[in-house]
């Protein structure tokens, strides 16, 4: 890491417990500020239960995190201003147009409205959108939806922006300028943490950790795993890490 | 008119002429654009392609949910339009989106299918055994309840259970980890042995390698169809790894490059591709990266992968198009 360890994220023992199911076993890690964190895993190993204590979406049942320098136990509402989010899933209104998302989500964030059409007009212009900004997102090609999908995201600059599988789907070249967005977003300082099940995706991270059963079973750079687990590549890291789980399918 | 009877005997499953559909008012939308191809009888195809390509308007036309706006196509020498009835009771269908009965029991499901199709679980068990052990001990569980992985299980069984001739996967693997999804192609070999038709969609570019034949497919066309072997071959240029201590200057670096043709992250490195009549070897460019500043730089030249297929495709059709 070249810029200095200010922390970002940081959990202590963190863990969930739904009833007598563990969905989250204590985790402990730190995410440095500008870093991109790949927060990898099978599916069913609590990353989505682990990434919504984060968001100060639901409220850890040991242990302590804060995100920002905020507590996840009682300053959710002030992480939530600090942080973007995005997913394959969610991600802007289709009945909307650009400039009205844009408008939406900067709202929601507090900007002013002077904020928000300069920004609005900066981003527009980088994203060579200016014949497309009145145009409803419904009639956009998929892979222009996600990349103004996470220049969303950080519209107001968030501290932290946590991406769920931002890439599904999307075909190679269009993943390949999404990364590159993530990395000028990283030079600007904003914190990445992103889900992906692309291993080459793993690779662009500057660390990865690995959910296994609820517990992160490995963390490091790519190339500190690979290293670590005498792999070739990170799908075989993977491999290895995820075929001893027991839970899940 | 007497109904057509199957043609088994056939060596093709599945064959289409120019099949094509249209959305919207004025047709304005052309989700699948005269797209033509023939599946042989066991093989494993894959239909390659991101999202929005039109892989699930060619399975829904396929297996006779949607009716085609142009062109024609066959299921064992039945056509989809007028012998969609016959059609039904010979294929599997498994949609992308989870599509069984959230309130019934894995068990229930199962029956349910079967009865559907006049047969029953114990008649073809042969044919889902190796998947459904591993889901039985949930067998009285209800289907909405399952994990990912246990549904798609589930869902692979019902598509199964009346001893399909051609099974149709849609999206089976997508936003399933890397664990899971070997696993579940490992399970598509073992059908294959069986002699059902397979074709499969996937968006994953690294699943092309495990079928058959592939077509890639994008904005509704079909851009190369071949065995995957084949159309690594084909790839024109010579292709490089590269790699370098800063990744992103590397890029960069590459990007700017005279001699560049394409250049793009790779996982660990990234890919360079120079244009075929020129006379650059990996010397050159590894002078070129120390000019740069580069340190500790690697270059190798490399096998082309099916995605470097895609995105020379894609960087070509662009071109065409003169986007970008």
């Amino acid at each position: 890491m070249e810029t200095n360890k200010e922390i970002a994220i940081k959990a202590e023992k963190m863990g969930k417990r739904f009833g007598d199911f563990t969905a989250v076993k204590e985790i402990s890690f730190e995410v440095y500020k500008g870093e991109i964190f790949g927060f990898l895993g099978a599916n069913g190993a609590g990353k989505t239960t682990a990434m919504r204590m984060l968001c100060g979406l639901s409220i850890p049942s040991s242990g302590s995190a804060t995100i920002a320098g905020y507590d996840v136990f009682k300053e959710t509402d002030k992480i939530k201003k600090q942080i973007g989010y995005m997913s394959q899933k969610f991600s802007l209104y289709e009945d909307l147009t650009i400039l009205e998302n844009l408008e939406f989500f900067g709202g929601i964030y507090g900007l002013t409205n002077q904020e928000i059409a300069a920004k609005s007009e900066a981003l527009i212009q980088k994203l060579g959108l200016e014949r497309e900004a009145k145009k409803l997102v419904a009639s956009l090609p998929l892979g222009w939806k996600q990349k103004l999908a996470f220049c969303t995201a950080v519209f107001h600059d968030p501290k932290i922006v946590f991406l769920d599988e931002p890439t599904g789907g999307v075909d190679p070249v269009t993943r390949r300028q999404f990364w590159d967005l993530i990395y000028e977003a990283a030079a600007r300082g904003i914190t990445i943490f992103v889900t992906t099940h692309y291993m080459d995706e793993a690779e662009y991270c500057d660390r990865i950790s690995m959910m296994v059963d609820g517990a992160i079973s490995a963390l490091g750079s790519p190339g500190d795993l690979k290293k670590q687990f005498n792999a070739a590549d990170m799908d075989e890291v993977f491999y290895q890490l995820a075929r001893v789980a027991k839970r899940g399918d | 008119m007497e109904p057509q009877s199957n043609n088994l005997n056939s060596n093709v499953a599945v064959e289409a002429i120019n099949l094509t559909k249209t959305y919207g008012k004025k047709n304005e939308v052309l989700a699948v654009d005269a797209v033509s191809f023939s599946v042989n009888r066991g093989e494993l195809f894959g239909i390659i392609g991101p999202d929005g390509a039109g892989k699930t308007s060619l399975f829904r036309m396929l297996t006779t949910l949607l009716l085609p706006n142009g062109g024609s196509a066959t299921i064992d020498g039945l056509d989809i339009v007028s012998d969609y009835k016959n059609i039904r009771r010979n294929v599997g269908y498994m949609p992308g989106k989870f599509s069984l009965y959230q309130d019934m029991t894995i068990a229930e499901n199962l029956n349910f299918f079967a009865t559907v199709f006049n047969t029953t679980v114990q008649e073809n068990y042969h044919l889902i055994e190796d998947i459904y052990v591993q889901i039985e001990k949930f067998k009285d569980r209800r289907a909405g309840k399952l994990s990912g992985g246990m549904k798609q299980k589930l869902a692979l069984c019902c598509a199964l259970i009346h001893k399909p001739t051609v099974l149709f996967l849609d999206e089976p693997t997508t936003g399933v980890d890397p664990v899971s999804r070997k696993e579940f192609w490992e399970m598509l070999k073992r059908l294959k042995a069986q002699n059902i038709t397979i074709v499969v969609s996937t968006p994953y570019m690294d699943e092309a390698t495990l079928c058959d034949r592939i077509a890639l497919i994008q904005e509704g066309k079909i851009l190369s169809i071949d065995t995957p072997q084949n159309i690594m071959n084909s790839y024109p240029n010579p292709l490089f790894n590269v790699k370098a201590d800063n990744m992103y200057k590397l890029l960069q670096s590459l990007s700017s490059w005279q001699h560049t043709l394409n250049s793009y992250a790779f996982g660990e490195y990234a890919h360079l591709s120079i244009k075929k009549d020129n006379p650059i070897d990996s010397n050159d460019i590894q002078a070129y990266l120390n000019a740069e500043g580069h340190t500790n730089s690697i270059v190798k030249k490399v096998q082309p992968t099916v995605e470097d297929c895609f995105i020379e495709l894609l960087s070509n059709k662009n071109v065409a198009h003169g986007n970008q």
